[in-house]
């Protein structure tokens, strides 16, 4: 069952097209790491879904999704330091695609605010303050965040970005039990290109804004090491 | 102290400046909240020299100031807020475009006109005299639509205030929010301007949340925390400018400074 389908789409600012002429699929149990260099057009592709930015040509259709309802996390840096908030209200905010004009949260959301923090090991840190936190704990709060917007679909912008290697490994399999046990489709951002961390089940591969590949990871790491050795003869 | 009070409070315009001091300062305390951790709060001191400006042009023209100062000042944040999107001109600039302009062009107005008798200290520095009835119905009105909407909205506006690509990931219209606290922001300079003056109104926005954040940490306690320190300040201020003789507006900021550094003192030694 197909979630998103981006059809030739083309994004930009202004007169520059970042990414060109792009269409592929997200399914729903999909787990695709989209990958490539600084500047390839892997956030603009992320905003381009997200409906942040406008397409310059092309389009992204939602089936059995709908668009307001996809988990985005975003990179932890883009947030305002020292920014008064606890967990739980940031938790909480995931909601607003659900609360309309109701000026509070339900008991419901409120509980599964809750689960969604210990799904993350993180329910000890309700109360606690974000700017407190460390690097790996805002992530997963981020996430939590996330969960709370969706069932179906996360975005996942440069997860592992600042984080240590054990914080980084433990994000990943967070991401990945959400994947597997909980069924939640994943979109995940990386400029990590060692092989071993490519952990979803396809890679969609940009190169100056274009599709360079897109298949099972199996399969890119093939190509990659064909190309390496292709390259060095 | 009690009958202090009540002979302050024998007074109309001291009756009249209560009513609207509280509503602009709660109103100006959760504006404050939001514009502190935007990043923004310098837009508050520019519309308070563009409103000195509308109220100028309106006195010389023979025009209600505050129904002249109100649209003038919204119309104003739709451009800085348009200014600030184009790369060219950042979010401060346009600020300071528009202060100095429309602080030269009130300036200006009054200078070059006869015959019309300008008190240009009550606006920079505010008088609680100036208060009339008509100010009085306009600010409790005006007040409780804001009060009522940040209330309403407060989870969006937190959504938007701390992570605005989120908010618009998930549906949140976070131009037309940002639109209406432009609007919000406006209303509550107009109002706040003849009580503290065009110079001071903008501390009104900015100390309490500064303040509240020096001992709070989540966002909910520095809303409720900026609201009562700024109405606190506000009637102390009142008081104490009642009783040393003391320019009301100035009192008030006063009174902010010295809650801002108790709290700024007490967080250091916790």
């Amino acid at each position: 069952m197909s979630l998103i389908k981006v059809q030739k789409l083309s994004l930009g600012y202004g007169n520059h097209t970042v990414v060109k002429d792009l269409s592929f699929t997200v399914d729903s149990e999909d787990f695709i790491c989209i990958v490539g260099a600084n500047g390839s057009g892997k956030s603009t592709l992320a905003k381009g879904i997200l409906g942040l930015l406008k397409p310059q040509s092309g389009k992204v259709i939602f089936d059995n999704l709908k668009a307001t309802a996809i988990g985005y996390m975003p990179q932890e840096h883009k947030i305002i330091p020292n920014f008064p908030a606890s967990v739980l209200e940031i938790t909480l905010s995931g909601f607003l695609n659900q609360l309309h004009f109701r000026p509070y949260y339900t008991a419901k959301q409120k509980a599964r605010a809750k689960h969604n923090l210990a799904l993350l090991h993180i329910e000890d840190l309700a109360n606690e303050n974000f700017s407190d936190l460390s690097g790996g704990q805002r992530q997963k709060v981020l996430l939590a965040r996330a969960l709370c917007a969706t069932t179906k679909l996360l975005i996942l912008d440069e997860p592992s970005n600042n984080l240590d290697h054990q914080s980084k490994q433990e994000l990943y399999e967070l991401a990945l039990r959400l994947n597997r046990q909980h069924h939640i489709a994943v979109l995940m951002i990386t400029h990590d290109l060692d092989h071993h961390n490519l952990i979803g089940d396809k890679i969609l591969a940009l190169s100056n804004g274009q599709k360079y590949f897109f298949g099972p990871t199996a399969a890119y790491v093939k190509k990659i090491h064909s190309d390496t050795e292709h390259h060095h003869a | 102290m009690l009958s202090l009070l009540t002979e302050m409070l024998s007074y109309t315009f001291i009756q009249r400046a209560l009513v609207v001091g509280i509503i602009v300062s709660i109103c100006a305390a959760l504006m404050g909240v939001i514009m502190v951790l935007r990043r923004s709060s310098m837009i508050g001191d520019g519309l308070s020299h563009v409103a000195f400006g509308a109220f100028a042009v309106a006195t010389v023209l023979g025009l209600t100031p505050i129904y002249f100062a109100i649209p003038v000042s919204i119309l104003t944040s739709f451009f800085i807020l348009r200014l600030s999107q184009n790369s060219k001109i950042h979010g401060d600039s346009a600020i300071a475009l528009f202060s100095a302009s429309a602080l030269a062009i009130g300036i200006m107005a009054i200078s070059v006109t006869k015959g019309v008798n300008v008190d240009i200290n009550a606006y920079l520095f505010g008088s609680i005299l100036s208060i009339n009835p008509r100010d009085l119905i306009i600010s409790v009105i005006l007040g409780l639509a804001v009060l009522a909407f940040f209330l309403i909205f407060y989870h969006h506006i937190f959504a938007i205030t701390f992570d605005e690509s989120f908010a618009k990931s998930i549906g949140l219209k976070v131009d037309l929010y940002r639109g209406i606290l432009a609007v919000m922001c406006s209303i509550i300079v107009v109002l706040g301007m003849k009580l503290l003056g065009s110079l001071l109104i903008s501390s009104l926005i900015i100390f309490p949340c500064l303040t509240s954040m020096q001992l709070f940490k989540n966002f909910r306690q520095v809303v409720i925390a900026s609201a009562t320190v700024s109405v606190l300040c506000f009637i102390l201020g009142l008081v104490a400018s009642y009783v040393f003789s003391t320019p009301t507006g100035a009192t008030i900021v006063i009174a902010n400074l010295g809650a801002f550094l108790a709290c700024w003192l007490l967080a250091k030694i916790k």
